[in-house]
């Protein structure tokens, strides 16, 4: 008999299915993995201790660079939290601002993932519809706050600016023609919302198209039934939240169970699985966008018909409009204050969570009264994903260890924050 | 919701009578204060016990308190005065800087708890006991999920885990020195981290680029009443 041992296998951080910098140690017997090990915090680039030397604004933009693809969502995180000390509430019409964006990112969020994911088992496709759902979403974001991505659109007090009247139009240029320009903008003569509408009436029919390629797909089925099982038990001691925990058959959703914003007043399901397995989760994310579009068509209507302030009248706390600056010394002192200093909260700690697409996503913020966090910790659902990869691989294939990192839709940026 | 908390914090104050040194529900939040010896005993309780209930931990970290309530841009009590820079600075970073004096407990981990049966969230707070070298007992065995956030708050703050199975480095690089988010780390670090032509490799070398502080910490004491309070006040 020839001596067999297990051996040690080095999977990324340049793998292309590695979702950024994840190394993975595997310890294999034959291409059974005995062990996974992850090494992460290849990206770590300390956010929580540069929130530290920073007043509280100069951060919302650090959130939107934790999990790259749902920006907004993070940044609603640490606007709450911010908003629960302060002990200020947004506007009415701020909330469903933040609501409608949340959603959208939700979506942004769940194309993306629905797009690598399949890019990694073997569906070429998926990627290429994904990416043409998400280039309306970004335009949306980029309507709103000048920036495709990074948006640093929420502020504690509302949001930065109302939604605008235009929607901006694609230009001529060299690469497109008339007939191209055309073609592109046709959605976008109306309002930023009435492009947000039309792509809420034409969305569903591309999940279906998803649907069409995947659902009931013999390869997309053989790679995901029965791949990386969780138990409801176990998914609760390994601190498993959002789409992951609902895979699991437990109906959680903290939109409906410890609402905030205006979630409380919009009608929508939670999808939840029953096998725990990868392609129950697949069919829950795939779900939740066609919920979260029906979340954006009511924040739309309501949105239309109720004009009103998107930021908090306390200008100790929020920027006084500018023209107001120009002829009123008291607007002129606090636009100063707010540049130099900041705000100071008071002494105190909170912890404020929300449903991200992820799962849970917290800010516990500590203060000494200052105006800088004295200590901020990101509580981010990707990290306690992530340390459950030993035991979901276990006695797994090699190749199921893709799959895997797919359905935890591991985006680094959180993981190592 | 206040209302379960309430009955909460009174049934966790019968049962856990000795071993829960404070309960304070503010903000809508409950806190209990666990003395260190009792951290494991307690999670167990609240994860076993129906009332409690808390089948999920949510996050564990550190917190270091080495400069708490202090502030770098002091200001006399009238309006007019000039800020005046302290002679320490915050992170060690200033050669000529004065130590940080520093009495009490300087480390805390801080546990947050959700039950799902039960809809509703606890924070624990406990202090370790020695500061030079903080160890606590870990809830790995209580909760599954705590072995990787114990493993950062060892990477970042340096505390110790009692019974951890893998206490390892998890953040930082390889062959990482020091525990960067504890205060008397500067922000900038210690090495810089470059190629070097000659040697054909990767060099660290002390860091090249100087602290500052844009904009320093302020602490107004007007807003100590916490009730609805909001920043700025009284410095006009």
């Amino acid at each position: 008999m020839p001596e067999i041992k297990n051996f040690t296998l080095n999977f990324g951080p340049a793998h292309p299915a590695a979702h950024g910098v994840l190394r993975l140690i595997l310890e294999m017997d034959g291409e059974v993995i005995q062990r996974a090990d992850p090494h992460i915090g290849l990206l770590h680039r300390g956010t929580e201790k540069l929130a530290e030397s920073k007043p509280y604004n100069q951060s919302i933009g650090y959130m939107d660079r934790l999990d790259y693809v749902s920006m907004m969502c993070n940044e609603h995180g640490y606007v709450l939290a911010l908003e629960k000390m302060l002990g200020i509430e947004a506007p009415v019409r701020a909330q469903y601002i933040r609501t409608m964006f949340d959603e959208i990112t939700r979506i942004l969020n769940h194309l993306l993932w629905i797009g690598a994911h399949g890019l990694d088992v073997g569906a070429m496709t998926m990627f290429l519809y994904a990416f043409r759902e998400r280039e309306d979403l970004m335009d949306v974001y980029e309507a709103v706050s000048g920036a495709r991505l990074h948006a640093t659109y929420y502020r504690p007090g509302g949001v930065y600016r109302d939604l605008p009247d235009t929607m901006p139009l694609h230009e001529k240029s060299k690469w497109y023609s008339d007939a191209d320009i055309s073609r592109l903008n046709k959605n976008r003569g109306g309002s930023v919302l009435d492009f947000i509408e039309d792509f809420t009436q034409r969305f569903p029919k591309y999940v279906d198209e998803y649907e069409t390629l995947l659902t009931d797909n013999r390869i997309w089925k053989q790679r995901l039934v029965d791949i990386g099982i969780v138990s409801p038990e176990r998914a609760l001691q390994l601190g498993l939240t959002g789409a992951m925990l609902r895979g699991s058959g437990i109906e959680w959703d903290l939109r409906k169970k410890q609402p905030y914003a205006m979630y409380d007043k919009l009608d929508f399901d939670i999808p939840v699985g029953t096998n725990g397995d990868s392609y129950d989760r697949y069919l829950v994310r795939m779900e939740e966008m066609r919920q979260s579009n029906r979340i954006i068509k009511q924040c739309v209507d309501w949105l239309r018909v109720n004009p009103g302030p998107v930021m908090h009248e306390d200008h100790k706390i929020t920027q006084p409009k500018r023209e107001d600056m120009k002829g009123d010394m008291e607007s002129l002192i606090h636009h100063f204050k707010l540049a130099t200093e900041g705000y100071c909260l008071p002494e105190g700690e909170a912890y404020q969570a929300i449903e991200h697409p992820k799962g849970e996503f917290g800010c516990y913020i500590v203060s000494d009264g200052a105006n800088k966090p004295y200590r901020l910790k990101v509580r981010a659902p990707g990290f306690a994903h992530m340390s459950a990869m030993d035991e979901l691989t276990k006695g797994h294939m090699l190749a199921d260890v893709v799959t895997i990192i797919g359905t935890m839709d591991i985006v680094f940026g959180e993981v190592d924050r | 919701m206040s209302d379960a908390l309430n009955t909460l914090k009174s049934h966790l104050e019968a049962s856990l009578a000795d071993k829960v040194e404070s309960a304070v529900i503010e903000l809508g939040e409950l806190t209990i204060e666990v003395g260190s010896q009792y951290l494991v005993e307690v999670a167990t309780f609240l994860r076993d016990d129906a009332t409690a209930g808390f089948e999920q931990l949510i996050d564990v970290c550190g917190v270091d308190y080495l400069t708490y309530g202090q502030s770098e841009w002091d200001t006399g009590g009238s309006g007019f005065s000039r800020g005046v820079k302290r002679e320490f600075s915050f992170d060690g970073s200033d050669d000529t800087s004065e130590k940080i004096e520093f009495d009490g407990k300087r480390f805390a981990v801080v546990t947050h708890l959700l039950s799902i049966k039960n809809n509703h969230r606890i924070r624990i707070k406990s202090y370790c006991d020695d500061n030079e070298f903080p160890i606590m007992d870990s809830l790995e065995d209580v909760w599954n999920v705590a072995n990787w956030f114990e493993r950062e708050a060892f990477d970042l703050f340096g505390i110790m885990f009692n019974n951890h199975p893998d206490l390892r480095r998890i953040l930082t690089d390889y062959g990482f020195i020091g525990h960067p988010f504890r205060k008397d780390f500067p922000l900038i670090g210690h090495v810089d981290m470059r190629y070097d032509e000659e040697q054909k490799r990767v060099i660290y070398e002390p860091v090249s680029i100087e602290n500052r502080t844009l904009v320093p910490r302020v602490i107004r004491e007007a807003r100590a009443s916490k009730s609805n309070s909001i920043a700025g006040e009284g410095d006009e």
